[in-house]
């Protein structure tokens, strides 16, 4: 261990990550990859689609939107668009982060593969961690923290599924439940900026009502008419105050 | 419903692909964008909403397994959770747990 608790040597780095990993974020990850493991399997679904959503998607608002528009029988086009805009914020996420793991002469098809494991728990506690560490261990960190979370995240798909098979019918309900819970709590954990709050007040009122006169078509027209009215809104509205200066990558403590 | 596995594995590869593209993406342009930039802040206003109308649904109007549990589980529920994770200093572990073991106890009777 070196200055501040940060450690200087590989397998120094690699426990530590594995140690982050297997702590809060991969307790809250594993509680919510449960909810949807059951979710698959009361919505109908085979064990296989939720592993390979789990394995190929990798960011929990696709998988369930997937899942909720695949058990209405929604055409590819409307599962691809609803996906595809819910998942956009992947791609700021990436920009952000990546710098953070680059360093020299290393080859890019490796930023491409370890893209595919930035989702909001990895890239949260990357932005966090990444910096504090030297540059030739950054990118050794995030591999093992995110391949473990991914790890766990599958592990747990398979355990929610099997589980609502076992367990009470109460019990399977509450383990579904933890889909919608989840979400509404990561919601609330940070409120900012004011766009955020516009667009889900307006995406909850709108997400009822557009369902109920648009069926597969809803949730993307929530999203469309709900989002775009949150940025006009908050466009029109005086300047918010701009956020205390927040360390980059500041994240709330347990994501 | 679909039950067709081709049509499965044909949602599984469109989701995948419409998924990856983002991160593809963003390790191709990488510093030739602004992620604090107008397009990225809609983009953010529209993923919100489309997830929020998500949970709201899945919550006031279920289609899928929650439809059997009652309107006023599934609120108390809700508000039980939120409330415990608001007094754990915004614990998301307590407040799942809570959350779901009102649930619980609203569907055993």
């Amino acid at each position: 261990m070196g200055r501040d608790g940060v450690p200087v040597a590989r397998g120094a780095v690699i426990r530590a990550a594995l140690r982050e990993a297997f702590g809060i974020p991969g307790l809250v990850l594993a509680a919510s990859y449960l909810g949807f493991g059951s979710l698959v399997r009361e919505t109908g679904f085979p064990l296989w689609f939720g592993l390979a959503s789990t394995a190929t998607g990798w960011a929990l608002p696709g998988q369930v939107a997937l899942v909720e528009l695949a058990a209405l029988g929604s055409s590819l086009l409307v599962i691809g668009m609803a996906v595809g805009l819910t998942n956009a914020r992947l791609m700021p996420m990436t920009v952000t982060l990546l710098p953070s793991l680059r360093r020299p002469g290393v080859g890019s098809w490796r930023y491409y593969a370890i893209a595919h494991l930035i989702a909001v728990t990895s890239w949260a506690n990357g932005m966090r961690e990444t910096p504090r560490l030297a540059q030739e261990h950054r990118f050794a960190w995030f591999a093992t923290f995110a391949v473990s979370l991914w790890t766990i995240t599958l592990v747990s798909t398979a355990a929610g599924f099997f589980l609502a098979g076992l367990v009470p019918k109460p019990v399977t309900l509450a383990l579904v439940f933890l889909n919608p819970l989840y979400f509404l709590l990561l919601f609330l954990l940070d409120l900012r900026p004011r766009s955020k709050v516009l667009a889900l007040a307006f995406g909850t009122v709108l997400g009822p009502v557009f369902h109920w006169l648009g069926g597969e078509w809803g949730l993307l027209a929530t999203g469309l008419v709900g989002g775009t009215a949150a940025f006009l809104v908050n466009r029109a509205l005086p300047k918010e105050r701009p956020a205390p200066p927040a360390p980059v990558g500041e994240a709330p403590d347990d994501v | 419903m679909m039950s067709d596995p081709l049509i499965l594995l044909a949602a599984l590869a469109v989701a995948a692909a419409v998924t990856y593209v983002w991160r593809g993406l963003g390790v191709l342009l990488g510093g030739r964008i602004d992620p604090a930039g107008p397009l990225f802040e809609w983009v953010g206003c529209v993923a919100y909403a489309l997830l929020a109308g998500l949970v709201a649904r899945m919550i006031l109007l279920p289609i899928g397994p929650l439809a059997a549990a009652s309107l006023e589980a599934r609120a108390l529920a809700a508000a039980v959770g939120l409330g415990v994770f608001l007094l754990a200093r915004r614990s998301l572990l307590l407040g799942l747990a809570a959350g779901l073991a009102t649930l619980l106890l609203m569907t055993l009777r």
